[in-house]
């Protein structure tokens, strides 16, 4: 399992009820199912994401993340994750608030665009490909890339307050300057 | 079209009729002393009783749902691409039944079945029925071939209101609803529609105020306008665009009114075909009961609250190019169910074939519903 949902998985409370962002196969909902007990839905756009949430029994919703989250009621879920999708919504802060308006708490992660590798590659003059970053600037799904600091002031800016954060490398922790060495950045936040 | 040896057809079908003595009290207050509804049954029905499937027709289809007739090799059912051994819908697995409605013209009491009353055909002194009425007779079908709980009900556009509607009158008897290109309740938009049609049959001199089966004769022109109003509806702008385009069948504009474009001549020949079969008392009353579906209305209009007694699991499947029931009313529906918490699935296909698309093979819609069938627990 890629190693921000292992945090997610962990930060979910028992029996919480979840909205997955972008749910991709719906691999996090299915073990949130089973290691929590929590019951939820994805929201995913892609047709070959939506059937593989069929296949696997998992809640799934075809709606537009981009047209905000008008399918859900204030408050209904426990808890909303935005697992590795941030950096490919256009409109970022409307769903930021979408996200705290339909639950009480969010989980954010994304690829941290001031991993040292990724600066290195732009001063080298090329557009970052890495593990996190995967792809090559014609063919990305990405529209925002920001990093670690970016993600803060914005949450600040907006009045989101952050309770919680874990950044890695390799699917380990780094504590130490985090913006330069992380490559993967996850978030508990909820209203300010 | 299924050849007799396709492993994947069920192969010969034999509809079936089942003959109900008590009375069926209606919406609209009025009472069928007796009735049959006819129906096919696909596959078998386990020992448990635990696999059973409902699937409910639309406006112009029949209990025939999967296989062809013995004796009419070419009458397929009309949902033959899903129903069968290894299909989506999997006989191997579910005993399916498919059962015709009440007011229909192929096989359950309707119209042009005799009134027991006067001995003559009923005409337009048969009632109107609703989607809640239909429900009423295929749950003493039920009751009848000994199936306590259906495992799924399915249906699209008017069958998937039969669906949803099995939810909310029997909400312990059916596990999952798979509620295809439907709404909660017509437009106005919609509802213009129908009424267009209907008058089209009622102004046409064959009609007799609907006593025309007595005067031997059929209102077919009626029936042709409607059927041409109602196809409209039924495929997108672009479908028509790309199957018809602007071609012009002489060549060159005749400047008369003979048939000038291809599509004219399709909906003319639509119109012949479905007015040589179809019964213009059923048209009436089938439009009328799309009209009249409004779960919500019993409580202000929160469909909220009035889909708050379901206890199924759901299925909800849209396609972008159906502007006669468009996504945004299946995802009232959604809305209404997330809002009480209910499982439930939602899939908008970007396929191209317009209302119809749910009777079409769309690979992504067939793969849904393939894995959905796969995940039922018996």
């Amino acid at each position: 399992m890629r190693p921000d949902l292992k945090a997610i998985v962990q930060w979910v409370p028992q029996g919480a009820r979840v909205l997955d962002l972008g749910c991709g196969d719906g691999a996090l909902l299915r073990s949130l199912w089973q290691e929590r007990e929590a019951p939820g839905y994805g929201v995913e756009i892609e047709d070959d994401a939506v059937l593989a949430c069929v296949a696997n029994d998992v809640n799934v919703l075809q709606v537009d993340l981009e047209s905000g989250l008008s399918l859900f009621a204030d408050g209904s879920f426990d808890c909303v994750i935005l697992s590795e999708t941030l950096q490919t919504i256009h409109r970022t802060e409307l769903l930021l608030r979408e996200m705290l308006r339909v639950g009480r708490e969010g989980i954010v992660s994304f690829p941290n665009f001031g991993h040292w590798s990724a600066r290195l590659q732009v001063m080298l003059g090329k557009m970052p490909v890495s593990e996190t970053l995967p792809y090559e600037w014609y063919e990305t799904p990405n529209v925002h890339h920001c990093t670690i600091t970016d993600f803060e002031d914005l949450c600040r800016r907006i009045g989101i307050k952050i309770r919680e954060r874990l950044v890695l490398h390799d699917g380990k922790p780094v504590t130490l300057m985090p913006n330069l060495l992380g490559s993967l950045a996850v978030y508990r936040c909820t209203h300010g | 079209m299924n050849a007799p040896h396709d492993p994947s057809s069920v192969g010969a079908a034999t509809a079936q009729k089942a003959r109900f003595t008590e009375p069926l009290r209606l919406r609209g207050g009025a009472e069928l002393p007796t009735y049959e509804i006819a129906y096919e049954t696909y596959g078998k029905l386990n020992e448990a009783r635990t696999n059973a499937v409902l699937v409910c027709h639309a406006l112009n289809a029949s209990h025939h749902v999967a296989g062809y007739y013995a004796e009419d090799k070419n009458n397929v059912g009309w949902w033959d691409n899903l129903v069968g051994p290894g299909k989506p819908l999997d006989t191997n697995r579910f005993f399916v039944v498919g059962s015709n409605y009440i007011g229909s013209c192929f096989g359950s009491t309707g119209p042009a079945s005799i009134n027991p009353a006067t001995g003559k055909p009923w005409g337009a002194d048969f009632p109107v029925v609703t989607v809640e009425d239909w429900v009423e007779a295929q749950r003493r079908l039920a009751d009848r071939l000994g199936i306590e709980r259906f495992a799924a009900v399915i249906g699209g556009s008017l069958g998937a209101m039969q669906a949803l509607q099995w939810t909310l009158s029997y909400p312990e008897r059916i596990g999952h609803s798979i509620v295809i290109a439907a709404a909660a309740k017509l437009t106005p938009q919609n509802i213009a529609f129908n009424e267009v049609a209907r008058q089209a049959i009622m102004t046409d001199p064959d009609f007799h105020g609907g006593h025309y089966y007595e005067k031997g004769v059929v209102p077919t022109r009626g029936l042709r306008v409607a059927r041409m109003i109602g196809h409209i509806t039924y495929i997108s702008g672009e479908a028509m665009a790309e199957k018809f385009g602007r071609v012009l069948r002489r060549g060159q504009p005749g400047f008369d009114f003979d048939i000038d474009f291809e599509v004219e001549s399709y909906l003319r020949y639509q119109g012949d075909k479905f007015s040589s079969y179809f019964d213009a008392n059923t048209y009436l009353r089938i439009t009328k009961a799309l009209d009249y579906f409004d779960p919500a209305a019993d409580y202000g209009g929160d469909l909220t609250k009035a889909l708050a007694r379901a206890k199924a699991a759901f299925l909800v499947v849209s396609f972008k190019s159906d502007w006669r029931f468009t996504p945004a009313r299946s995802r009232e529906m959604v809305r209404a169910l997330l809002d009480n918490r209910r499982i439930v699935s939602y899939l908008e296909l970007d396929a191209p074939g317009g209302h119809d698309a749910f009777l079409l093979e769309d690979p992504r819609y067939h793969a849904a519903l393939r894995s959905y069938f796969a995940n039922i627990e018996l």
